[in-house]
């Protein structure tokens, strides 16, 4: 015990003394900020070019009353379009909208002329056709002598309200989906990177070990097993180390840039907008789906949720990272040629991550269910359906398996690696690698 | 208490198909410098890392100090593998108090045996230096430090002197001595013939993961001699000396015969001396153990 504590002191400290070490855990959550930052002030950049639009409104359908736009003006005007077109430059105007007379009231087309040197700018496009849309509503209202009340009232807005069917079951909110599946999906993200980073950083420790021959040293005081346990041990926990730190800095940075650059919530709303699917909100009801959402959020069990996806990042990072130890130690000095061997290690990983996307969205599904009960996917998928409330049968199940799997593949790498840190020289195929696993002591 | 620090009763270790050892015993008398030698591929290795526990025999046994091999005795054994490195980014004290306490030190007891050691070599300065910072030679210091900083009872050396230039040579086999005097037993593992002969006092000879030979240095060159003499001489020699022996090699005044028995070399000189021939010297000849080994190990 003494000397697995010494391994893993020793594989701890000299990871989380490094520079590198310590510059990345620093700086990952600065480029956050940075990255923020940037956008932030992307979308408070407003156009400083100011543009003038002509508008020739033959049948009278705006009547004269269009709304300006910062930087850009409407101007209504009573000249020929020949004439506009021939002396397009003395004009100074930047387009000319013709607007032709609505022939039939119950057509749903409608098309407006956009006359320019230039290309009409997407936001430019846009917002014509915004303003136009709203004009020719108003004049089909007037023309068809409509109740501009009754017709508001057509536009039925429908919410669905989940309710449980037991009185005492959880009372959830239309937005419990949206907010345990974003938690969900971050939480499968993490997952999938934490297995690959540190995972590789145990297979290129074990290969450093092997090639610079200390190895042998090493198992001349210790078994092999305390050596390669020590490693996996210490290298999560610079793993646990490193996503404890990022997990407090990143909100805390990402919080006070936004204090700093006084990012207001109009802008984040904009940004949220500008993500596709959410362009079609209106400002009010955001902020009473984002006071909802926070209130959601709060609800989540966290209690129970943060200590299982601690479990699931323990479960997850032991079996595979194990594996990784294996096959580092089947490589030999020869980098490009052992990395055939990490190739079914990789591809269990990256289908978990795809069943983990589609797990987000169908958390009930027979194909989320049973992967988030086998053991090379439940790390990676399981967390991602936490905060979806999944049945605690399969929570157990899944739990139960994958703590086993983890001990029995810390085990067999152990065999594995035993064998593999001693054979240079040689070049290794996966029948090899299962033949070491029977190998005597 | 055993007067071997070491016995091997036939050890067999397979692997896979490849059986790497078949059958080996050999005793290693406490307190001397033992040679374990064989061509590359005989067993060395495999039996060094039986003894070492780094792996363990399919069959037979193996008694340190008269007690079968067990989880403790790692630190008793001192072992410096052919295939040898160090942590290229620790620091030269970090890691061999690293290696001291994984042979179970404490740091005080480690710091002392280290600063010991550091004193020795006069290297007192070295601690906070990163070993990658270290020539190849600096390191194997520190790699022999590594390997006996726990005072180990038995040291298993395989291959030392490889990569070792002239000056760490002769270090390392003064420190050798040294351990030597003060009781330690030391197995010396090598396919380099003329390093044995300087240094050690009993052997195993292994080939094909079987002992083909083992006993004192002396006793094994005995056994292995063939009453050949070299002969310095002036005049002529007498036309029926060949009748008498062989003659094995003859250029200028110089001749090498062979006789079929011990005792007829005395009857030969006689022989000479009758027949009017002036003997400068006569020297028995005895074989080099690279003959032996090469003998050895192409009758088998």
């Amino acid at each position: 015990m003494d000397k697995l504590w010494l391994i893993i002191k020793r594989e701890y400290l000299t990871r989380v003394k490094r520079r590198a070490f310590i510059i990345a855990t620093l700086l990952t959550p600065l480029a956050f900020a940075v990255f923020f930052v940037v956008v932030g002030l992307i979308f408070q950049y407003e156009s400083d070019d100011t543009r003038r639009i002509a508008i020739i409104d033959e049948g009278n359908v705006l009547e004269k009353s269009i709304k300006d736009e910062k930087n850009l003006y409407f101007k209504f005007v009573n000249v020929e379009l020949q004439v506009l077109r021939d002396n397009f430059d003395e004009f100074d105007y930047d387009g000319i909208l013709v607007i032709p007379k609505v022939k039939d009231l119950m057509s749903k087309n409608y098309t407006v002329y956009y006359y320019s040197d230039k290309q009409p700018t997407l936001d430019i496009e846009s917002l014509i056709r915004e303003r136009v849309r709203e004009g020719v509503k108003d004049y089909k209202i007037a023309a068809l002598h409509l109740d501009p009340v009754q017709l508001e009232a057509l536009d039925t807005k429908v919410a669905l309200e989940p309710e449980p069917i037991d009185e005492m079951g959880q009372d959830a909110s239309k937005l419990t989906g949206a907010i345990a599946a974003g938690i969900g999906g971050l939480m499968g993200v993490i997952m999938y990177i934490v297995v690959f980073i540190y995972g590789m950083m145990v297979m290129r420790s074990v290969m450093e070990e092997k090639t610079s021959r200390i190895v042998e040293v090493m198992i001349s005081s210790v078994r092999p097993f305390q050596l390669m346990l020590g490693k996996i041990i210490g290298v999560g926990a610079v793993g646990l180390t490193q996503v404890a730190i990022w997990a407090i800095l990143i909100p805390t940075v990402v919080l006070a840039t936004s204090l700093v650059f006084g990012f207001d919530s109009d802008t984040q709303m904009q940004m949220a907008q500008s993500s596709p699917g959410a362009a079609e909100i209106n400002p009010e009801d955001a902020e009473a789906m984002i006071a909802l959402a926070i209130e959601e959020f709060n609800s989540l069990n966290w209690w129970t949720i943060l200590p299982l996806f601690i479990f699931y990042f323990l479960g997850g990072y032991f079996l595979y990272a194990s594996l990784f130890a294996a096959v580092g130690s089947a490589m030999g000095d020869d980098l490009g040629e052992g990395q055939s061997l990490t190739i079914p290690i990789t591809i269990p990983v990256v289908i978990a991550f795809y069943i983990m996307i589609v797990a987000v969205q169908a958390p009930n599904s027979s194909l989320a269910v049973w992967s988030s009960i086998f053991p090379l996917f439940s790390p990676i998928v399981m967390p991602a359906r936490l905060a979806f409330h999944p049945p605690l049968w399969e929570v157990l199940a899944s739990a139960i398996v994958l703590a086993a799997s983890s001990i029995f593949f810390v085990w067999l790498s152990g065999r594995i690696y035993r064998v593999g840190i001693l054979m240079y020289g040689k070049k290794v195929t996966l029948k090899e690698l299962g033949k070491w696993m029977f190998y005597r002591d | 208490m055993s007067s071997s620090i070491l016995s091997l009763d036939n050890i067999v270790k397979t692997y896979d198909k490849n059986v790497a050892v078949d059958g080996v015993s050999f005793e290693v008398p406490k307190g001397s410098i033992f040679g374990l030698l064989g061509p590359n591929g005989a067993g060395k290795t495999s039996l060094i890392r039986i003894i070492t526990t780094i792996t363990r025999a399919d069959t037979g046994t193996v008694l340190l100090d008269g007690e079968k091999l067990n989880s403790r005795h790692p630190e008793q054994i001192g072992y410096m593998p052919e295939e040898r490195g160090l942590y290229r980014k620790m620091k030269v004290g970090e890691h061999l108090l690293y290696l001291a306490r994984l042979k179970g030190l404490s740091k005080e007891q480690a710091k002392q045996q280290i600063q010991h050691w550091f004193e020795k070599f006069e290297i007192e300065d070295w601690w906070n230096k990163k070993v990658e910072e270290l020539s190849k030679g600096m390191q194997q210091k520190i790699q022999f430090i590594a390997t006996v900083v726990h005072e180990p009872k038995l040291l298993i050396l395989d291959e030392p002197f490889s990569g070792l230039d002239p000056v760490n040579t002769n270090l390392i086999k003064d420190e050798i001595h040294q351990l030597h005097n003060q009781g330690v037993s030391i197995i010396f593992s090598t396919h380099r013939m003329e390093q044995v002969e300087e240094v050690c006092e009993h052997i195993v000879l292994i080939n094909k993961g079987r002992n083909v030979l083992e006993g004192k240095v002396k006793d094994i060159k005995d056994q292995f001699k063939r009453n050949r003499f070299q002969i310095d001489y002036e005049g002529t020699l007498p036309a029926g000396l060949e009748q008498r022996a062989d003659i094995v090699e003859q250029s200028g005044h110089s001749i090498t015969i062979q006789v079929d028995e011990e005792g007829r070399s005395n009857e030969l000189l006689q022989y000479l001396l009758q027949n009017g021939v002036f003997v400068i010297a006569f020297n028995e000849i005895l074989p080099s153990l690279n003959e032996i080994f090469i003998r050895q190990v192409k009758s088998k």
